[in-house]
């Protein structure tokens, strides 16, 4: 066995299954006797529903059942809950409106689910759902953030009397305005962080299966955290009590955020299932997912820096639009606030900061936490006004930036948004990234790009983010309703080898590689003897999952106090077998020696002494070597880094090339180098998407126009360049592994380096602000209208 | 309902489909391969794409009907019987090329028949442009590319 442990690039466990067709989705499962669930949804954006005629439906071959809001209803279905509550300026609590699992009275978004058919066949689903009449009424609906706070709105929900749905504040307004009252310059800016689809490439799914003899039901479903579904829905939608209650997250292909939240579908299948008494499954047709999987960012915002002459940032002030969509999706209250302003400071030393966010409800499909949630808006909020206060400063951009570091001897920084960051070094993230990207070679570059007749520009962006969420009381006094721990069981069996079992969800991520190291590295067993186990609740002892980039920082450490158990266990039994004392005891590569002696026992003698307990301290401890814990984090943590961006814009057509990209990221301890750099390459992959080729679109009348993969531009591997990623890392102080967490740095501080570099090769033009995403056509005409001004001068 | 007999993977059959079965669906649901999959409904995302008579289709746009006669590899087909991987999985596994595996079917036989229809070898370029049809929403294609450039001298060797 080679080096296997923490630092090592081993090929992933988990590969053998999915490169030979093994792998095992929610859509490969079929249930003995299952049926299939079509859903009829609104293609309105806002409608009042007269009546649902299912007459014909009913009478179409193949089908067993139909069912309406009022059916659920009828069997006292709750709606689906709200999985944060933030409170107002005021001290008052959010407006939280019902979110019926099938539409009641009225429909508010395209997509919206109104009646769910149960059939022999998908096809026979599918054709009795377009049989079933809908008399609606329309109504006049929003479908723009901006119009959700217009005088004379349509309402989305008429007894709220308005559209908002908090309006939320962090900092001293008072003192913030002061520090604008004194200072040489302020710079503002109006932004629009556009609205996304995540769009994993496997479509969401859900099977419902009822046990009739013993009442149990199993959910099948892609979700990035099966214990919170069966918390939610158990507890708040269908009322099955978790003993009854199995969910099962096999394989899922990809998440991105969007498979955290509970979804109608789940409760719709596992509902159904005990009511037609066999088992239910749904797939999403990709069409469908873009209607009903929650989206993300969308939000509209104005900035303004207080500068000091010699360029230091003296206050900061934001006001922050941020769209909902027609519902509360599980965790979208706390994006725009907990996520997104706490990270204002960035990593600058600005002294005082306030923002003040208003969340509106629309017409769209739900918003919530899409890969880094909260931290990308900041942070290209925060880095194209810091691009364009160099530009009405005159100061340097890299010099601007070192001179509002946070020092790295400042650490632990309390910033004036909440946050406490444990440690972080941006100088030197900074100073490789610029020697990686030969940032200092650039102009040479350009002028060699301009005799080809194109624009070239190089774009920065340092940044920090907050991941491991997070400390349970913390979080639980800004709204959560939930506890962020995590939970691990360690079960070494027998004849030493070992399963982990995970309350995080690989999705992905390649945990099954990655937190089997962590075995290799504590307990010195090899990796062909380590399994991990997750997505069943019915085997992990409890979890919260995985999003936040927690799983390594949040699970991992949850491991390792498991492990430690372990260790102190088998300490006893060593103690035992080679009478000595406990406190002699020594454990290290997968060995227990008495200290200074050459007595020993392997991991192995001590765990089947465990299991066959024939010689064994039996009044001291209990046989078997199988321990769990909880790990509850004690601050978040805080990856930063710097990414650096050199584009290439043809100006006869507007389109962007990137020729380069750099990233140097600080993520912490790095278990495997190979899995993330992988991350970091589809993070920036997917922030590159965001500023050159991504948005959700709706038209004035509520319509989704960028509904499908003909409509909505994915990036395609000749959209994107060959990435150079490096990590410089400092340690986290607070968690036993130093991890800080990898999953979303690429989304986050990309995107903002791909603009910066757009606007600085449209320099020439005086161009200032772009809003994402800077397509071809858009580039074009901006050139065009340039070059119009530029001749007329 | 119309008959259709092919060979998967080497083996021959005869199903049942109605006129409508996509050939995605008859491999999924008739014959339970659920290695190909389906990631959109507008032949956009290449999740589904197998060999038919061996050059790359998208299974979920062509007609369960339509393959009748032919010889179907799907990516249960591509190990060796005694499991050596062919050397596309092989260096999409040693270029860590996937990570959620949804794509990766449709990616790797998508990835085999670009590096057939080029024996002359392939750019970067020209491999980024290969790929046109398939999509990838975790890897940012950067490893892709390096696994397919590494199994192409692998696979004109032997």
């Amino acid at each position: 066995m080679g080096f296997e442990g923490i630092g090592a690039s081993v090929r992933r466990k988990e590969d053998l299954r999915f490169l030979s067709g093994n792998g095992n989705y929610t859509d490969d499962i079929n249930r003995p006797g299952q049926l299939y669930a079509v859903m009829r949804r609104s293609d309105r954006p806002h409608a009042k529903i007269n009546g649902i005629d299912t007459a014909a439906a009913s009478k179409a071959p193949g089908v067993v059942a139909i069912f309406t809001g009022a059916d659920m209803a009828k069997d006292e279905i709750g709606g689906l809950p709200c999985g944060w509550q933030i409170h107002n300026k005021d001290g008052s609590p959010m407006a939280e409106p019902p979110h019926p699992v099938l539409a009641i009275g009225k429909v508010r978004h395209v997509g919206d689910p109104v009646a769910v058919v149960i059939a022999e066949t998908k096809q026979q689903a599918r054709d009795a759902a377009e049989l079933i009449a809908i008399d609606y009424h329309d109504l006049p609906s929003i479908s723009s953030t901006p119009d959700a706070i217009a005088a004379g709105a349509p309402l989305v929900h008429d007894e709220l009397g308005s559209n908002i749905c908090y309006d939320w504040h962090i900092g001293d307004k008072a003192v913030v305005d002061a520090a604008f009252a004194g200072a040489a310059h302020v710079v503002k800016l109006d932004l629009v962080n556009n609205r996304l689809v995540p769009n994993a490439m496997e479509p969401r799914a859900a099977i419902g299966d009822y046990d009739t003899s013993s009442g149990d039901y199993t959910l099948y479903t892609t979700s990035q955290n099966p214990h919170v579904i069966r918390l939610l829905m158990g507890a708040f939608v269908l009322h099955i009590p978790e003993n009854k209650l199995r969910v099962v997250a096999p394989d899922v292909g990809g998440g991105f955020g969007s498979k955290i939240y509970h979804y109608a579908e789940e409760a719709i299948v596992t509902w159904a299932s005990a009511k037609v008494r066999r088992p239910v499954k749904w797939t999403a047709d990709r069409t469908e997912s873009f209607m009903s999987d929650a989206h993300g960012r969308d939000h509209v915002s104005t900035a303004e820096m207080a500068v000091a002459a010699d360029g230091k940032f003296l206050g900061l002030r934001i006001h922050t639009l941020a769209n909902m969509g027609a519902y509360l999706s599980t965790f979208a209250p706390a994006v725009p606030t907990y996520l997104y302003a706490t990270l204002l400071a960035g990593v600058y030393t600005t002294p005082v900061i306030y923002c003040e966010v208003k969340a509106v409800f629309t017409h769209t499909v739900p918003v919530d936490a899409y890969r880094g949630a909260g931290r990308p808006e900041a942070t290209f909020l925060l880095e194209r006004l810091v691009d364009c206060i160099a530009q009405d400063t005159g100061i340097d951009r890299v010099e601007l930036r070192r001179k509002n570091f946070i020092p790295s001897n400042a650490f632990p920084y309390q910033t004036p948004v909440a946050l406490q960051y444990d440690s972080g070094d941006y100088q030197t993230t900074l100073k490789v990234a610029l020697a990686n990207a030969d940032w200092d070679g650039f102009e040479a570059r350009r002028a060699e790009a301009k005799s080809r007749g194109k624009l070239r520009g190089i774009g920065i962006s340092t940044y920090l983010e907050a991941c491991g969420i997070a400390p349970s009381a913390v979080v639980g006094s800004l709204g959560a309703r939930a506890g962020l721990y995590e939970v691990a069981n360690i079960r070494v069996h027998p004849t030493g080898s070992v399963t982990v079992f995970t309350g995080t969800h690989s999705h992905g991520q390649g945990h099954e590689t990655t937190l089997a190291q962590l075995v290799c590295d504590q307990l010195g067993v090899p990796l062909s003897q380590v399994d991990v186990v997750h997505g069943d609740t019915a085997k992990i002892p409890f979890g919260m999952g995985t999003y936040g980039s927690r799983s390594l920082a949040v699970g991992g450490s949850a491991m390792v106090k498991a492990m430690d158990k372990i260790i102190a266990k088998g300490k006893k039994i060593a103690a035992h077998l080679m009478e000595a004392s406990v406190e002699d005891i020594e454990f290290a590569n997968n060995t227990f020696t008495v200290a200074g002696t050459d007595k020993s026992k392997t991991l192995t003698d001590i765990s089947l002494a465990a299991y066959v307990p024939h010689n064994y301290p039996i009044d001291e401890i209990e046989p078997g070597l199988d321990e769990t814990a909880f790990y509850d984090p004690k601050n978040f943590t805080f990856p930063g880094g710097c990414h650096i961006a050199e584009v290439e814009i043809d100006p006869e057509t507007g389109v962007t090339t990137v020729i380069n990209f750099t990233a140097v990221d600080d993520v912490g301890r790095v278990v495997n180098p190979m899995i993330v750099e992988g991350q970091i390459q589809g993070g920036v992959a997917q922030g590159i998407g965001q500023a050159l080729l991504e948005a959700a679109i709706y038209d004035k009348s509520g319509q989704l126009l960028s509904g499908s993969m003909m409509d909505y531009t994915m990036p395609r591997a000749d959209n994107l360049p060959n990435f150079n990623v490096a990590t410089e890392n400092t340690m986290c102080t607070h968690n036993p592994l130093g991890s800080k967490g990898c999953g979303e740095v690429g989304a986050i501080g990309s995107p903002p380096a791909i603009m910066n570099a757009v606007i600085d090769a449209l320099k020439d033009y005086g161009v200032r602000h772009i809003d994402m995403p800077a397509t071809g056509p858009k580039l074009w005409s901006i050139i065009q209208a340039g070059q119009t001004k530029m001749a007329a001068e | 309902m119309p008959q259709v007999t092919l060979t998967v993977n080497g083996k021959q059959h005869t199903v049942e489909v109605e006129g409508r079965t996509l050939l995605v669906e008859l491999l999924r649901e008739k014959l339970g391969l659920t290695g190909t999959h389906v990631g959109c409904d507008t032949s956009q995302c290449g999740a589904c794409v197998v060999h038919v008579d061996g050059v790359s289709a998208k299974s979920c746009t062509m007609l369960a009907v339509q393959a009748n006669g032919t010889s179907v590899t799907t990516i249960e087909g591509l190990a060796a019987a005694d499991g050596t991987l062919h050397p596309m999985q092989e260096m999409f596994r040693e270029h860590h090329a996937l990570q959620c595996g949804f794509c990766t079917p449709g990616m790797v036989m998508s990835a085999i028949d670009l590096v057939n229809s080029n024996p002359a070898g392939l750019t970067e370029k020209e491999i980024r442009e290969g790929l046109e049809g398939n999509l990838c929403r975790c890897t940012g294609y950067h490893n892709i590319v390096k696994a397919i450039a590494a199994a192409a001298p692998l696979m004109h060797a032997k």
